[in-house]
């Protein structure tokens, strides 16, 4: 995959790789002249931002049968470091949020996803070569999916905690608490159901996110950045990094300043990463069953709690009775 | 910069009008340019290693809050001596600084580690007090060992014009410091003009500084690099004209090690690699020193360390 270094001077690269063909065939009638194509640029989701990659590099992006989509930059160690800045700071703010409102505000996500349906769409079926009625089916679930853990947000705690019995003159809590910075390996093969499958449950239950998407199609993952964006999701709650988990993934994992690890997508590294969140106790969620099976492995309706759990710790309080 | 201001002969309003007015103005469109061109020069490896180690040893540690408690000063005081527990290799700073009522504590907590307490003084940081009062705080500071002294410049009479008063109110409190070093804080946020900046920075130079300190962390903006800059501009010039080396502090909104070595590039470049040593120059902060530590700790061991690793104060 060719790299580019260019610090993001030359935009409009893209008119000499053949991305507009459509535009310029249009033109052969000489009175009305060809509309200039308006070419994205894909860049990162850094603390509400969406800057260029602090590196200035860039990889092409291609869909599924080898056609050039877009540029989409290459993160690279020092965007990763700030993506965690970026985190941290916003954690307080969104784990502080009511379990409510951060119920409205993933159900917003929802309503806007629901909204670029025919965008996304579109993007599926370039990304992954499936057919129509495919990219729909995944769209739907994923804005489904993210209902199902909007109602989540403010039900969990009474399912996974509970006042315990104790033999003393004490009431026992037990709470559950965010774990902190979750770094989110998105599934490579799914980029928009497996992505909002795996980040959903993260912020649910008010971590904070930096997502590597997926390497080969990270262009879902920008415009799911845009959702969020504009869906009052707080700045820095959810940050995606495109580009190489092997790049950039092993800084990520070693850093102390990064609480869990979800490597769903880290493949054939996700041994070499566990291995390096040991030395800061970092917490870790191996990869499942549907790691590698695109997005029809995620199309399950009902994924339960099986994602949210991992990245809660469990706070008990011991209160004497009587005061 | 050579310039055609001739130094006073006799000490009035008038002498020194004429000698800061006739220093020549700021290029402040150049100023900002050479500070940003600055700004990009990259120091790594090795390189960084050494301006970390060296921007540490320059660090005056710094709180200056209502809420300072005598468990606060100590604890940083302790830091001040051994900044990374985990560490011993990481040099201590270059002082602590507090305000005058806790110069005692901090005295009796850093005994015996050869680091210098640095007190504000002189109604800091508004300056607006008698000048009785001013020279009690000073001296009181001092007695109770201090070895350095902040003082505010009065910039009500500085903008006023009245430059002899802010003349003799820096003299006087040199007098009342005694062996202690005395730097003059100039509050540039409040100066308004570049040209205020050189001024002021020559002012307190002639009238005793041994330091010229560029803010006080209360007001916005703080230690620029345009500032900073001209500041070391008017200490080559002073060294130029006098031999005389006067040591310059930004203070105020450097809290990442970038922006500790943008500083130490332009110290290089505008005033020398003579400056480059905590007797000529020092930076006035608080959260950078947990900054400098945690690019250490990634320097040396590869890996990216967390902020509540290192103790908040």
């Amino acid at each position: 995959m060719a790299e580019r270094r260019d610090g993001g001077k030359r935009k409009n690269e893209g008119a000499a790789d053949g991305g507009a063909t459509e535009n310029r065939t249009t033109a052969t009638k000489a009175d009305v002249p060809a509309r200039i194509a308006v070419r994205k640029t894909y860049k990162l989701y850094l603390g509400g931002a969406f800057p260029r990659s602090e590196s200035g590099r860039s990889h092409p992006v291609t869909s599924a049968d080898g056609a050039h989509l877009a540029n989409a930059s290459l993160a690279s160690r020092k965007d990763a470091r700030d993506a965690v800045v970026a985190a941290r700071k916003a954690f307080g703010g969104w784990s502080g949020r009511t379990a409510y409102n951060r119920g409205q505000i993933l159900y917003r996500i929802a309503e806007v996803l629901e909204g670029r349906h025919a965008q996304f769409a579109d993007q599926l079926v370039a990304a992954l070569g499936v057919s129509r009625a495919e990219a729909d089916r995944y769209v739907s679930a994923a804005v489904d999916r993210w209902v199902h853990y909007a109602g989540w947000t403010d039900k969990f705690a009474q399912v996974i905690g509970g006042s315990n019995p104790v033999s003393g003159p004490y009431y026992n809590h037990s709470t559950p608490e965010p774990t902190g910075v979750v770094v989110v390996f998105a599934p490579q093969g799914a980029p928009l159901l497996g992505l909002t499958s795996v980040l959903a449950p993260v912020i649910a239950t008010g971590n904070t996110a930096v997502v590597v998407s997926s390497e080969s199609a990270p262009l879902a993952s920008i415009d799911l950045a845009e959702v969020l964006a504009t869906s009052d999701v707080p700045g820095g709650v959810v940050n995606v990094l495109t580009g190489k988990a092997g790049e950039i993934g092993p800084h990520l994992a070693s850093h102390a300043d990064v609480d869990a690890l979800d490597l769903t997508g880290a493949g054939e590294s996700a041994v070499d990463f566990e291995r390096a969140a040991a030395a800061t106790l970092t917490r870790v969620l191996r990869p499942g069953p549907e790691a590698d099976g695109g997005e029809d492995a995620w199309l399950d309706t009902d994924p339960g709690t099986s994602r949210l759990t991992p990245f809660l710790e469990t706070k008990t309080v011991w209160h004497p009775v009587g005061m | 910069m050579p310039h055609t201001a001739t130094v006073p002969e006799a000490i009035t309003d008038h002498a020194l009008r004429a000698y800061l007015h006739g220093l020549p103005g700021v290029d402040e469109v150049g100023a900002r340019a050479r500070a940003q061109d600055l700004a990009t020069r990259s120091i790594k490896t090795t390189a960084k290693a050494a301006a970390i180690d060296l921007a540490i040893s320059m660090v005056d540690l710094t709180t200056l809050e209502g809420a300072d408690t005598p468990g606060k000063v100590r604890s940083l005081c302790v830091k001040a001596a051994l900044p990374d527990p985990a560490d011993r290799t990481v040099p201590k700073v270059g002082a602590v600084c507090v305000y005058p009522d806790m110069v005692a504590v901090a005295v009796e907590a850093l005994r015996g580690t050869g680091i210098g307490v640095a007190s504000v003084a002189t109604a800091f940081p508004a300056g607006r007090a008698p000048m009785e009062v001013k020279l009690a705080d000073t001296r009181r500071a001092v007695a109770d060992g201090a070895a350095e002294i902040d003082m505010v410049i009065d910039r009500g009479a500085f903008l006023a014009g009245r430059y002899l008063k802010v003349y003799e109110e820096i003299a006087a409190v040199k007098e009342a410091c005694g062996d202690a070093h005395l730097k003059v804080i100039l509050e540039t946020g409040e100066l308004v003009t570049y040209d205020n900046v050189r001024r002021a920075s020559h002012l307190a130079m002639r009238a005793g500084a041994d330091f010229i300190k560029t803010s006080t962390g209360k007001v916005s903006p703080a230690a620029t690099l345009p500032v900073t800059l001209i500041m070391l501009e008017a200490v080559r010039d002073h060294h130029a004209a006098t031999g005389r080396r006067i040591g310059v502090k930004p203070a105020g909104g450097i809290r990442t090690t970038k922006d500790a070595i943008r500083n130490l590039v332009l110290v290089n470049e505008t005033a020398g690699p003579e400056w480059l040593t905590p007797d000529l120059f020092r930076i006035g902060a608080s959260s950078l020193l947990n900054d400098l530590l945690m690019q250490r700790t990634r320097l040396s061991t590869g890996t990216y360390p967390g902020p509540d690793h290192y103790t908040q104060d």
